[in-house]
């Protein structure tokens, strides 16, 4: 048996060592704190404080606005300043509290409890859901609710998911070296809350500190197993990760539960541990500033609502001029015409680079190579999804099975015609999938 | 900030592969067989390579002038079209003839159905079945060391022999490119080993051919037969740089499989049933036409409902 993976999948430049030995700094804001109301999968949340109020750190500023949302915490105490539309690391303009940080970081106090296990498993549920703990990962899916399956004795497997296959970033690298026992103490509590599961830490094979430091720091945890997966991207896509490690395969009607999975990334696990164990709400995260046109590359621990644009100052401005800005990572993170724009949940890197490779070439016509269907990892054909979609055959293209595609990318990655493959194809699902929520 | 920023969907990065590198990489892989071609039947050998090449650039360079459209002889596809076109005809073919060959390929078969990717059959097969149609004298006198002599696949034909070891180092009669096998796999291990093509296809078709022919060949399982049949005329050439045209080959590996097994089980047909020797190229662009088909068959499933993952 080879090592752990799936099939398809692409192998860009990794550019992660940039910034993978760069020590995560503290770093305090200068200026206001944005809040964005959503920062999460699901109903915004709701502010509980007005322009004028004061509020100190890890005091709650919103909410959540249903089951499947999360609160938000002020990350310093100060005044708020006003509650209004902001753009977001997404360029959408989302409604914000700012608060103007008054530089005492007064915080409210915080119940830690001594031994996390003593804890019965709706005191663990309820102290991540009162934290707002969402999936720091990218998507924002509130934790409390994929810790709340219909049916939590079919759950098996408990998955780490440390891949972080996207290239340039290194937060979750630097967590995991940082902080193990977070990492392994988060594992433990959320096998306890599952009668018959496991635990998996999975880890992609280009960080072999992070297997040997893991790998060692659990041998006396029965219910504990780190993995080895192979590095290729996207390693870290939900189902791709579950088929390698479990060998279960599931489609975009089905929920990582159904396969007896719940799957959760290095930031959200430790973050849990802490959030248990401290009581503390969550209000910071780490961060990687990267690429060619920052100075100095860095990983920085950065409380929620700080701009981007400090941190870029922070990292010692730009050595060269940017030509395209992402946050997130090159291969699904969103290109932004403005980088001034708050960290949140949800935002893992800042990634400025000097060249555009999307735009230096002109997409051509297809060859009809199958390099796309080479490296689909839903085992899709991209070059006719996104003919498909070109010619507006919405039909066809369900019937072609388009919805089963994560967006991953790598089909505009690889196609040597440099078509937008995956830009078609998003939009056909997007039309799929509002059409059906119309029904 | 100065200069205004890029924004566009993802993913933001692209891997170095173009089309154009893919076209150099099958133009440099043909050429052991083009060298070897010219050393086996001379100057005219050349000049018949050059003639075919510059015909396919400058007809697809006028049609996309006269219909107005972007210029795509960068993308070097007419060269590829150009130097296969050449490798299959015969040393002795005029080349007034091969101009009118160039021509047929890329305006007929290539353009008219939309360019790069649109056509449903292998230009250079095409042109070559047109010449083999239209001027069959001419493209059937094979010449070697200035006289006409039998093809090695015609010889067999006739119930005589053939010396392995000619087939093996070209030394025999044939069209430009497909005599030498040492130089054809030469050029195949390069197009694999740089990721062009995949042995899929050249594979499904050779062994599917093997057993076509141990089983109706009359030889029942005679080796030398069958090396003889597999390196004589223009399976090799076929097999590994033409039924592997991206454009008129299945998209999906196991469309590939389905294409390989039509491939060999038409060759076989065409040479031990069919009037002719050779069936390589009325195989391959026969197979061409059925690919709408096998592609309809052969989808893969998705993961996650019932695919392979």
């Amino acid at each position: 048996m080879g090592i752990l993976t799936f099939k398809g999948g692409v192998h860009p430049y990794e550019g992660k060592e940039l910034s993978k030995d760069k020590p995560v700094t503290s770093y305090l804001p200068k200026n206001d704190l944005v809040f964005p109301l959503s920062q999460h999968i699901g109903a915004p949340a709701t502010p509980v404080v007005a322009k004028g109020d004061h509020v100190l750190a890890g005091q709650l500023i919103a909410e959540a606005g249903g089951f499947v949302s999360a609160p938000i915490y002020s990350s310093v105490s100060g005044t708020v300043k006003a509650i209004e539309p902001r753009r977001t690391g997404t360029s959408a303009m989302v409604q914000s509290i700012i608060i103007e940080n008054d530089g005492e970081y007064k915080s409210v106090e915080f119940q830690p409890v001594e031994d996390v296990f003593s804890l019965s498993k709706e005191e663990v549920i309820e102290r991540i859901k009162t934290a707002g703990i969402v999936g720091m990962g990218g998507a924002g899916f509130p934790t409390h609710v994929k810790l709340s399956p219909k049916e939590p004795e079919k759950i098996d497997y408990i998955i780490a998911n440390c891949a972080e296959c996207e290239p340039y970033l290194t937060s979750d690298y630097r967590l995991m070296l940082d902080e193990p026992e977070n990492l392994i103490g988060g594992m433990k509590l959320m096998v306890s809350l599952f009668e018959h599961a496991k635990g998996i830490i999975a880890i992609e094979d280009n960080k072999p500190d992070c297997i040997d430091l893991l790998t060692k720091m659990t041998a006396d945890e029965p219910k504990i197993e780190v993995k080895a997966v192979k590095t290729k991207y996207p390693q870290g896509s939900e189902r791709q990760m579950i088929f390698a490690t479990t060998g279960r395969a599931i489609n975009s009607a089905m929920l990582p539960a159904d396969a007896g999975c719940i799957v959760d990334n290095t930031a959200t696990i430790i973050n849990v541990y802490k959030a248990v164990k401290e009581g503390k709400p969550l209000t910071h995260r780490v961060v990687t500033i990267t690429g060619d046109a920052i100075n100095d590359p860095r990983n920085f621990d950065v409380l929620f609502g700080t701009s981007f644009a400090e941190l870029v100052e922070a990292a010692g401005g730009f050595k060269n001029q940017p030509e395209k800005i992402i946050s997130g990572g090159p291969m699904m993170g969103f290109a932004v015409f403005d980088y001034n724009f708050p960290v949140v949940k949800t935002t893992s890197s800042l990634l400025c680079m000097t060249k555009d490779e999307a735009a230096q070439y002109e997409p051509t016509a297809c060859i009809n190579c199958g390099r796309c269907v080479e490296v689909c990892p839903s085992r899709l054909i991209p070059s006719r999804l996104a003919k498909l979609m070109d010619h507006g055959d919405i039909e066809a293209f369900e019937k072609m099975d388009g919805v089963e595609c994560v967006e991953c990318g790598s089909c505009s990655y690889i196609c040597p015609a440099k078509r937008h493959l995956a830009q078609s194809i998003r939009a056909g699902r997007q039309t799929v999938l509002a059409n059906r929520r119309k029904k | 900030m100065s200069e205004l920023l890029h924004v566009s969907s993802s993913p933001h990065v692209r891997s170095k592969d173009t089309t154009q590198k893919i076209m150099l990489y099958v133009v440099i892989s043909l050429l052991p067989a083009a060298c070897f071609g010219v050393y086996n039947f001379g100057m005219q050998a050349l000049v018949l390579i050059l003639v075919t090449i510059a015909s396919c650039v400058l007809s697809e360079y006028v049609f996309n002038m006269i219909t107005k459209r972007k210029q795509t002889i960068q993308d070097l596809s007419a060269v590829v079209t150009g130097l296969l076109l050449a490798l299959n005809l015969p040393p002795a073919f005029p080349w007034y003839l091969a101009i009118v060959g160039g021509i047929f390929a890329i305006i007929v078969v290539k353009m008219v159905f939309g360019g790069l990717g649109q056509n449903f059959m292998n230009p250079a097969l095409g042109a070559r079945c047109f010449l083999l149609i239209s001027f069959t004298g001419y493209m059937t006198n094979f010449t070697y060391d200035g006289e006409s002599v039998a093809t090695p696949l015609a010889l067999l034909k006739a119930g005589e022999s053939v010396k392995t070891m000619d087939l093996f180092m070209g030394t025999t009669a044939g069209t430009i490119g497909e005599t030498c096998v040492i130089a054809l796999l030469a050029g195949a291990i390069f197009l694999i080993l740089m990721g062009v093509i995949q042995i899929t296809i050249p594979a499904s078709y050779i062994i599917t051919f093997a057993i076509f022919t141990f089983l109706f060949g009359g030889h029942g399982f005679d080796m030398t037969f069958l090396v003889a049949e597999l390196c004589g005329g223009g399976l090799m050439l076929g097999a590994f740089f033409m039924a592997t045209d991206y454009a008129t080959s299945p998209i999906t590996t196991n469309g590939r499989i389905i294409f390989g097994i039509c491939l060999g089980i038409l060759t076989g047909v065409f040479r031990f049933y069919g009037a002719s020797a050779e069936g390589v190229s009325y195989a391959i662009i026969f197979s061409n036409l059925l690919v709408p088909l096998i592609e309809r068959v052969s989808r893969p499933k998705a993961f996650g409902k019932g695919g392979k993952a």
